[in-house]
């Protein structure tokens, strides 16, 4: 399947989108005292709570049948530019680096659980919302 | 909510547009590498984060010289944030695991992972030059 030019002009605007509101919320969330990447964990939960409600409602036996264009807008676009991995693991490297390696085993380990546990929450929310 | 957003309309409007870059780059890449590698794992969101985990890292580093925040927000949350997504990671290995395949939703998950950390490590120590 080719990829028309205006889905990636979609996806580009959905990542901006995205990635602005995560700028927000990392500014509005910043405590200078707080070595817990608060607003990460947040962004990176939200999103996968998000994809995972959003991907099943359009999935095929969705109740939401949505153009391809409009499904990449909010996955890959929104959902893509708002969550972020690079930040995540940079903030780990940082937690390393300041002298608090069990903080950071800690972040890594419970960040990975939160997005898997909310991933499946999104799912299970689309579900009871699709199937009466 | 203490900290002021500082932002000039033009670094915000090249937050944006770095943002949006890094959003089709990370959709073109992960469309390329499902077509050439196939689907046995999602080798495109792998490599996305993966490469854009070694980017930070080596950004981060390069930047700590000559601290240049408005650069670190446009290339670093912006460009290399939007490049990189969590939600995909979550949702492949998700559905793995949900249909059964639960090996290759732990390989997802392992991989990830671990070349991420090795990746952020190692884009610093050698930003560091």
């Amino acid at each position: 399947m080719s990829i028309r030019p205006h889905i990636y002009l979609l996806v580009g605007l959905g990542s901006g989108l995205g990635a602005s509101l995560r700028l927000l919320l990392s500014v509005g969330l910043h405590q200078p005292e707080t070595l817990w990447p608060w607003a990460t964990l947040l962004a990176n939960c939200a999103g996968s709570m998000a994809m995972g409600f959003y991907a099943t409602m359009v999935s095929e036996q969705g109740a939401w049948q949505v153009s391809e264009a409009q499904k990449q807008f909010v996955l890959a676009g929104f959902c893509g530019g708002f969550t972020t991995f690079s930040v995540f693991s940079l903030e780990c490297l940082w937690l390393v680096q300041a002298g608090y390696p069990g903080l950071a085993v800690s972040y890594g380990g419970l960040s990975l659980l939160a997005w898997l546990y909310f991933v499946f929450v999104g799912y299970r929310l689309a579900k009871r919302y699709s199937l009466v | 909510m203490n900290t002021p957003l500082s932002l000039t309309a033009v670094e915000g409007l090249l937050f944006f547009l770095a943002a949006a870059s890094g959003g089709m780059l990370r959709f073109w890449l992960s469309n390329q590498l499902s077509r050439w590698l196939g689907m046995a794992l999602p080798w495109g969101t792998l490599a996305v984060n993966v490469s854009g985990a070694f980017a930070i890292g080596y950004l981060a580093a390069w930047l700590l010289a000559g601290a240049n925040s408005s650069l670190w927000l446009i290339v670093g949350i912006g460009f290399l944030g939007a490049y990189t997504t969590v939600s995909s990671f979550s949702w492949q290995s998700f559905s793995f695991w949900h249909s059964g395949r639960a090996a290759r939703a732990m390989a997802n998950v392992g991989l990830t992972i671990l070349l991420g950390i090795i990746a952020v490590a190692f884009g610093f120590y050698w930003g560091q030059g």
